[in-house]
Protein backbone atom coordinates (compact mmCIF):
# COMPACT_ATOMS: atom_id res chain seq x y z
CA UNK A 1 0.00 0.00 0.00
CA UNK A 2 1.03 3.53 -0.54
CA UNK A 3 1.30 6.32 2.29
CA UNK A 4 -1.27 6.81 4.83
CA UNK A 5 -2.06 10.14 4.10
CA UNK A 6 -2.12 9.67 0.20
CA UNK A 7 -4.82 6.51 0.73
CA UNK A 8 -7.00 8.83 2.62
CA UNK A 9 -6.88 11.59 0.00
CA UNK A 10 -7.92 9.56 -2.67
CA UNK A 11 -10.56 7.76 -0.77
CA UNK A 12 -11.72 11.23 0.62
CA UNK A 13 -11.84 12.40 -2.95
CA UNK A 14 -13.45 9.72 -4.05
CA UNK A 15 -16.65 10.50 -1.28
CA UNK A 16 -16.80 13.65 -2.37
CA UNK A 17 -17.01 13.64 -5.81
CA UNK A 18 -20.10 11.05 -5.30
CA UNK A 19 -21.50 12.66 -2.90
CA UNK A 20 -21.47 16.04 -4.78
CA UNK A 21 -23.07 14.33 -8.07
CA UNK A 22 -25.37 12.89 -5.96
CA UNK A 23 -26.86 15.82 -3.90
CA UNK A 24 -26.34 18.00 -6.98
CA UNK A 25 -29.75 18.19 -7.98
CA UNK A 26 -31.25 18.40 -4.84
CA UNK A 27 -29.43 21.33 -3.96
CA UNK A 28 -29.76 23.22 -7.78
CA UNK A 29 -33.67 22.93 -7.48
CA UNK A 30 -34.38 22.98 -3.72
CA UNK A 31 -36.23 26.37 -4.74
CA UNK A 32 -38.12 24.86 -7.10
CA UNK A 33 -37.59 22.34 -10.07
CA UNK A 34 -38.18 23.67 -13.53
CA UNK A 35 -40.66 21.72 -15.57
CA UNK A 36 -38.70 20.68 -17.77
CA UNK A 37 -36.44 18.98 -15.05
CA UNK A 38 -39.47 17.75 -13.45
CA UNK A 39 -40.34 16.10 -17.06
CA UNK A 40 -37.14 14.89 -17.02
CA UNK A 41 -37.37 13.70 -13.26
CA UNK A 42 -40.63 11.62 -14.89
CA UNK A 43 -39.13 10.08 -18.04
CA UNK A 44 -35.82 9.15 -16.80
CA UNK A 45 -36.26 6.10 -14.40
CA UNK A 46 -37.51 3.86 -17.91
CA UNK A 47 -34.41 5.30 -19.68
CA UNK A 48 -32.06 4.46 -16.83
CA UNK A 49 -33.12 1.25 -16.04
CA UNK A 50 -32.76 -0.05 -19.35
CA UNK A 51 -29.47 1.42 -19.67
CA UNK A 52 -28.33 -0.19 -16.66
CA UNK A 53 -29.21 -3.69 -17.54
CA UNK A 54 -26.78 -2.59 -21.00
CA UNK A 55 -24.27 -1.24 -18.29
CA UNK A 56 -24.51 -4.50 -16.40
CA UNK A 57 -24.18 -6.44 -19.71
CA UNK A 58 -21.72 -4.26 -21.24
CA UNK A 59 -18.55 -7.23 -20.82
CA UNK A 60 -20.80 -9.72 -22.56
CA UNK A 61 -18.23 -11.63 -25.19
CA UNK A 62 -20.57 -12.56 -28.35
CA UNK A 63 -17.51 -13.81 -30.15
CA UNK A 64 -15.87 -15.71 -27.39
CA UNK A 65 -16.13 -19.20 -26.04
CA UNK A 66 -20.18 -19.23 -24.53
CA UNK A 67 -21.37 -16.83 -27.58
CA UNK A 68 -23.18 -14.80 -24.46
CA UNK A 69 -25.73 -17.82 -24.31
CA UNK A 70 -25.66 -17.69 -20.53
CA UNK A 71 -26.29 -14.24 -20.56
CA UNK A 72 -29.21 -14.00 -22.89
CA UNK A 73 -30.82 -17.21 -21.22
CA UNK A 74 -30.49 -15.86 -18.00
CA UNK A 75 -32.00 -12.65 -19.08
CA UNK A 76 -34.80 -14.24 -20.84
CA UNK A 77 -35.56 -16.45 -18.07
CA UNK A 78 -35.35 -13.92 -15.40
CA UNK A 79 -38.15 -11.96 -17.86
CA UNK A 80 -40.53 -15.21 -18.21
CA UNK A 81 -40.30 -16.01 -14.41
CA UNK A 82 -41.46 -12.60 -13.79
CA UNK A 83 -44.01 -12.45 -16.38
CA UNK A 84 -45.35 -15.54 -15.16
CA UNK A 85 -45.11 -14.76 -10.87
CA UNK A 86 -44.50 -11.20 -10.36
CA UNK A 87 -42.22 -12.24 -7.56
CA UNK A 88 -39.30 -10.46 -7.26
CA UNK A 89 -37.07 -13.04 -5.15
CA UNK A 90 -38.18 -15.88 -7.73
CA UNK A 91 -37.48 -14.01 -10.56
CA UNK A 92 -33.64 -13.09 -9.04
CA UNK A 93 -32.87 -16.28 -7.80
CA UNK A 94 -34.06 -18.38 -10.53
CA UNK A 95 -31.86 -16.36 -13.43
CA UNK A 96 -29.43 -16.37 -11.50
CA UNK A 97 -29.01 -19.73 -10.80
CA UNK A 98 -29.64 -20.39 -14.41
CA UNK A 99 -26.74 -18.16 -15.18
CA UNK A 100 -24.27 -19.52 -12.51
CA UNK A 101 -25.18 -24.00 -14.30
CA UNK A 102 -24.61 -22.17 -17.72
CA UNK A 103 -20.97 -20.81 -17.20
CA UNK A 104 -19.87 -23.56 -15.55
CA UNK A 105 -21.06 -26.64 -17.88
CA UNK A 106 -20.46 -24.14 -21.14
CA UNK B 1 -41.79 3.67 11.98
CA UNK B 2 -43.38 0.23 12.30
CA UNK B 3 -43.18 -3.61 11.78
CA UNK B 4 -44.79 -3.03 8.48
CA UNK B 5 -41.99 -0.72 7.01
CA UNK B 6 -39.18 -2.48 8.69
CA UNK B 7 -40.46 -5.98 7.24
CA UNK B 8 -40.99 -4.83 3.46
CA UNK B 9 -37.97 -3.12 3.62
CA UNK B 10 -36.14 -5.92 4.42
CA UNK B 11 -38.22 -7.73 2.25
CA UNK B 12 -37.37 -5.03 -1.06
CA UNK B 13 -33.32 -5.20 0.56
CA UNK B 14 -33.36 -9.14 -0.11
CA UNK B 15 -32.51 -9.28 -3.55
CA UNK B 16 -29.63 -6.87 -3.06
CA UNK B 17 -28.05 -8.78 -0.06
CA UNK B 18 -26.36 -11.56 -1.98
CA UNK B 19 -25.04 -9.17 -5.08
CA UNK B 20 -23.71 -6.89 -2.11
CA UNK B 21 -22.20 -9.52 -0.36
CA UNK B 22 -20.33 -11.17 -2.95
CA UNK B 23 -19.56 -8.08 -4.94
CA UNK B 24 -18.22 -6.31 -1.73
CA UNK B 25 -16.58 -9.21 -0.72
CA UNK B 26 -14.78 -9.27 -4.18
CA UNK B 27 -13.79 -5.57 -3.70
CA UNK B 28 -12.41 -6.39 0.32
CA UNK B 29 -10.17 -9.58 -0.92
CA UNK B 30 -8.71 -7.06 -4.13
CA UNK B 31 -8.07 -4.49 -1.84
CA UNK B 32 -6.43 -6.56 0.77
CA UNK B 33 -4.32 -8.04 -2.06
CA UNK B 34 -2.65 -4.35 -2.07
CA UNK B 35 -1.85 -4.86 1.66
CA UNK B 36 -4.94 -3.07 2.86
CA UNK B 37 -6.17 -3.89 6.32
CA UNK B 38 -9.84 -4.53 6.69
CA UNK B 39 -10.30 -1.69 7.89
CA UNK B 40 -9.45 0.29 4.72
CA UNK B 41 -11.85 -1.89 2.81
CA UNK B 42 -15.05 -0.77 5.92
CA UNK B 43 -13.56 2.94 5.49
CA UNK B 44 -14.07 2.95 1.66
CA UNK B 45 -17.53 0.95 1.99
CA UNK B 46 -19.30 3.06 4.55
CA UNK B 47 -18.05 6.60 2.71
CA UNK B 48 -17.46 6.00 -0.89
CA UNK B 49 -20.33 3.13 -1.55
CA UNK B 50 -20.18 3.04 -5.19
CA UNK B 51 -19.30 -0.53 -6.69
CA UNK B 52 -17.86 0.36 -9.77
CA UNK B 53 -15.73 3.53 -8.40
CA UNK B 54 -14.79 1.74 -5.25
CA UNK B 55 -13.24 -1.06 -8.00
CA UNK B 56 -11.17 1.66 -9.82
CA UNK B 57 -10.69 3.11 -6.60
CA UNK B 58 -8.04 -0.09 -5.54
CA UNK B 59 -6.60 0.27 -8.39
CA UNK B 60 -5.88 4.56 -7.89
CA UNK B 61 -4.61 3.25 -4.41
CA UNK B 62 -2.11 0.56 -5.69
CA UNK B 63 -0.83 2.85 -8.10
CA UNK B 64 -0.76 6.06 -6.28
CA UNK B 65 -3.10 8.05 -9.04
CA UNK B 66 -3.02 11.96 -8.56
CA UNK B 67 -6.01 13.49 -6.80
CA UNK B 68 -6.60 15.28 -9.87
CA UNK B 69 -7.05 12.41 -11.63
CA UNK B 70 -9.02 10.67 -8.91
CA UNK B 71 -11.55 13.62 -9.06
CA UNK B 72 -11.50 13.69 -12.71
CA UNK B 73 -12.32 9.32 -12.35
CA UNK B 74 -14.74 9.49 -9.72
CA UNK B 75 -16.56 11.93 -11.55
CA UNK B 76 -16.85 10.23 -15.11
CA UNK B 77 -17.41 6.67 -13.50
CA UNK B 78 -20.36 8.31 -11.23
CA UNK B 79 -21.86 11.00 -13.42
CA UNK B 80 -25.01 8.72 -13.98
CA UNK B 81 -25.81 9.70 -10.11
CA UNK B 82 -27.26 13.47 -11.28
CA UNK B 83 -29.75 11.12 -12.97
CA UNK B 84 -31.30 9.38 -10.13
CA UNK B 85 -31.13 12.55 -7.96
CA UNK B 86 -33.10 14.35 -10.91
CA UNK B 87 -35.60 11.38 -11.00
CA UNK B 88 -35.82 11.36 -7.49
CA UNK B 89 -36.41 14.87 -6.76
CA UNK B 90 -40.30 14.52 -6.02
CA UNK B 91 -40.20 11.36 -3.51
CA UNK B 92 -37.17 12.52 -1.79
CA UNK B 93 -36.66 16.62 -1.80
CA UNK B 94 -39.52 16.87 0.78
CA UNK B 95 -38.23 14.92 3.20
CA UNK B 96 -36.74 15.43 6.88
CA UNK B 97 -33.64 14.64 7.92
CA UNK B 98 -33.91 11.24 6.57
CA UNK B 99 -33.02 12.24 3.45
CA UNK B 100 -29.87 13.47 3.94
CA UNK B 101 -28.72 9.66 4.03
CA UNK B 102 -31.23 8.50 1.78
CA UNK B 103 -30.09 10.79 -0.76
CA UNK B 104 -25.97 9.68 0.29
CA UNK B 105 -26.97 6.05 -0.28
CA UNK B 106 -28.85 6.01 -3.53
CA UNK B 107 -26.58 3.71 -5.39
CA UNK B 108 -27.96 2.03 -8.77
CA UNK B 109 -29.18 -1.24 -6.82
CA UNK B 110 -31.19 1.39 -4.46
CA UNK B 111 -32.43 3.81 -7.37
CA UNK B 112 -34.01 1.03 -8.74
CA UNK B 113 -35.91 -0.34 -6.14
CA UNK B 114 -37.30 3.12 -5.16
CA UNK B 115 -37.84 4.51 -8.64
CA UNK B 116 -39.92 1.52 -9.34
CA UNK B 117 -42.20 1.47 -6.09
CA UNK B 118 -45.37 1.59 -5.39
CA UNK B 119 -45.31 1.78 -1.87
CA UNK B 120 -47.91 -0.35 -0.10
CA UNK B 121 -50.20 0.77 2.68
CA UNK B 122 -49.65 1.08 5.52
CA UNK B 123 -45.80 1.51 4.60
CA UNK B 124 -43.86 4.74 6.14
CA UNK B 125 -42.63 5.72 2.80
CA UNK B 126 -40.09 8.03 4.01
CA UNK B 127 -38.74 5.45 6.70
CA UNK B 128 -38.82 2.75 3.87
CA UNK B 129 -36.27 4.83 1.69
CA UNK B 130 -34.49 4.61 4.46
CA UNK B 131 -34.36 1.76 6.13
CA UNK B 132 -33.59 0.33 2.65
CA UNK B 133 -30.92 2.29 1.87
CA UNK B 134 -29.41 1.51 4.96
CA UNK B 135 -29.84 -2.39 4.47
CA UNK B 136 -28.19 -2.68 1.27
CA UNK B 137 -25.18 -0.30 2.52
CA UNK B 138 -24.67 -2.00 5.45
CA UNK B 139 -24.87 -5.60 3.46
CA UNK B 140 -21.95 -3.88 1.28
CA UNK B 141 -19.90 -2.85 4.33
CA UNK B 142 -20.43 -6.68 5.26
CA UNK B 143 -19.11 -7.97 2.05
CA UNK B 144 -16.19 -5.54 1.84
CA UNK B 145 -14.97 -6.47 5.71
CA UNK B 146 -15.37 -10.37 4.70
CA UNK B 147 -13.59 -9.94 1.81
CA UNK B 148 -10.83 -7.89 3.00
CA UNK B 149 -10.41 -10.04 6.27
CA UNK B 150 -11.02 -14.00 5.14
CA UNK B 151 -9.71 -13.24 1.23
CA UNK B 152 -9.90 -15.46 -1.46
CA UNK B 153 -11.19 -18.73 0.14
CA UNK B 154 -14.82 -17.62 0.46
CA UNK B 155 -14.98 -16.21 -2.95
CA UNK B 156 -14.13 -19.59 -5.09
CA UNK B 157 -17.36 -20.84 -6.04
CA UNK B 158 -19.65 -17.99 -6.10
CA UNK B 159 -18.75 -17.01 -9.82
CA UNK B 160 -21.68 -15.20 -11.25
CA UNK B 161 -23.52 -14.08 -8.22
CA UNK B 162 -23.17 -10.68 -9.31
CA UNK B 163 -25.67 -11.36 -12.45
CA UNK B 164 -28.35 -10.90 -9.43
CA UNK B 165 -27.58 -7.29 -9.66
CA UNK B 166 -28.10 -7.66 -13.34
CA UNK B 167 -31.26 -9.52 -12.80
CA UNK B 168 -32.19 -6.91 -10.45
CA UNK B 169 -32.23 -4.55 -13.42
CA UNK B 170 -33.98 -6.66 -15.15
CA UNK B 171 -37.19 -7.20 -12.97
CA UNK B 172 -37.71 -3.20 -12.52
CA UNK B 173 -37.96 -2.97 -15.91
CA UNK B 174 -40.38 -5.28 -16.69
CA UNK B 175 -42.44 -3.86 -13.56
CA UNK B 176 -41.66 -0.47 -15.32
CA UNK B 177 -42.59 -1.67 -18.55
CA UNK B 178 -45.86 -2.84 -17.53
CA UNK B 179 -46.79 0.19 -15.39
CA UNK B 180 -45.94 2.60 -17.89
CA UNK B 181 -48.25 4.15 -20.42
CA UNK B 182 -45.30 4.58 -23.10
CA UNK B 183 -42.25 3.03 -23.59
CA UNK B 184 -40.43 5.46 -25.40
CA UNK B 185 -38.19 6.40 -23.12
CA UNK B 186 -37.39 2.45 -21.74
CA UNK B 187 -36.32 1.99 -25.89
CA UNK B 188 -34.59 5.09 -26.22
CA UNK B 189 -31.90 4.09 -22.66
CA UNK B 190 -31.86 0.67 -24.22
CA UNK B 191 -31.36 1.87 -27.70
CA UNK B 192 -28.94 4.66 -26.94
CA UNK B 193 -26.66 2.86 -24.90
CA UNK B 194 -26.70 -0.28 -26.59
CA UNK B 195 -25.21 1.95 -30.11
CA UNK B 196 -23.05 3.91 -27.38
CA UNK B 197 -21.58 0.87 -26.44
CA UNK B 198 -21.20 -0.67 -29.82
CA UNK B 199 -19.43 2.88 -31.31
CA UNK B 200 -17.52 4.05 -27.80
CA UNK B 201 -16.58 0.72 -26.31
CA UNK B 202 -16.82 -1.03 -22.96
CA UNK B 203 -14.91 1.43 -21.04
CA UNK B 204 -16.27 5.01 -22.34
CA UNK B 205 -19.58 4.60 -23.31
CA UNK B 206 -21.54 5.91 -20.39
CA UNK B 207 -21.33 9.48 -20.68
CA UNK B 208 -22.15 9.72 -24.01
CA UNK B 209 -25.16 7.54 -23.79
CA UNK B 210 -26.25 9.82 -21.03
CA UNK B 211 -26.05 12.92 -22.76
CA UNK B 212 -27.69 11.47 -25.84
CA UNK B 213 -30.62 10.14 -23.88
CA UNK B 214 -31.06 13.71 -21.77
CA UNK B 215 -31.27 15.09 -25.18
CA UNK B 216 -33.42 12.67 -26.95
CA UNK B 217 -36.12 12.72 -24.15
CA UNK B 218 -36.27 16.44 -24.68
CA UNK B 219 -36.34 16.58 -28.07
CA UNK B 220 -39.30 13.91 -28.02
CA UNK B 221 -40.96 15.79 -25.15
CA UNK B 222 -44.18 16.43 -27.17
CA UNK B 223 -44.53 12.76 -28.16
CA UNK B 224 -43.69 10.88 -24.89
CA UNK B 225 -45.68 13.62 -23.03
CA UNK B 226 -49.10 12.90 -25.56
CA UNK B 227 -48.55 9.18 -25.28
CA UNK B 228 -48.38 9.64 -21.55
CA UNK B 229 -51.89 11.69 -21.72
CA UNK B 230 -50.40 14.18 -20.42
CA UNK B 231 -51.24 17.76 -21.11
CA UNK B 232 -48.00 19.13 -23.34
CA UNK B 233 -46.40 21.57 -20.85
Amino acid sequence: MIDTGHSLLLIGAMALCTMFLRFLPFIMFSKGTPKVILYLGDVLPNAIIAMLVVYCLRNTDFTGLTHGIPEIVAVLSVVAVHKWRHNMILSILTGTVIYMILIRVM
Amino acid sequence: MNRTTLKYSFMRSLPVMAGYIVLGTGFGVLLADKGYSFWWAILMSTVVLAGTLQYVGVELLATGASLISTILMSLMINARHLFYGISMLKKYGKMDWKRFYAIFALTDETYSLVCTDDVPEGVDREWYYFLLSMMNHSYWIIGSFIGAFIGNTFEFNSAGVDFSMTALFVVMLVEQWEKSRTHIPALLGGGITLICLIVFGADYFLIPSMLIIAAALLLLKPAITKAEGGDEA
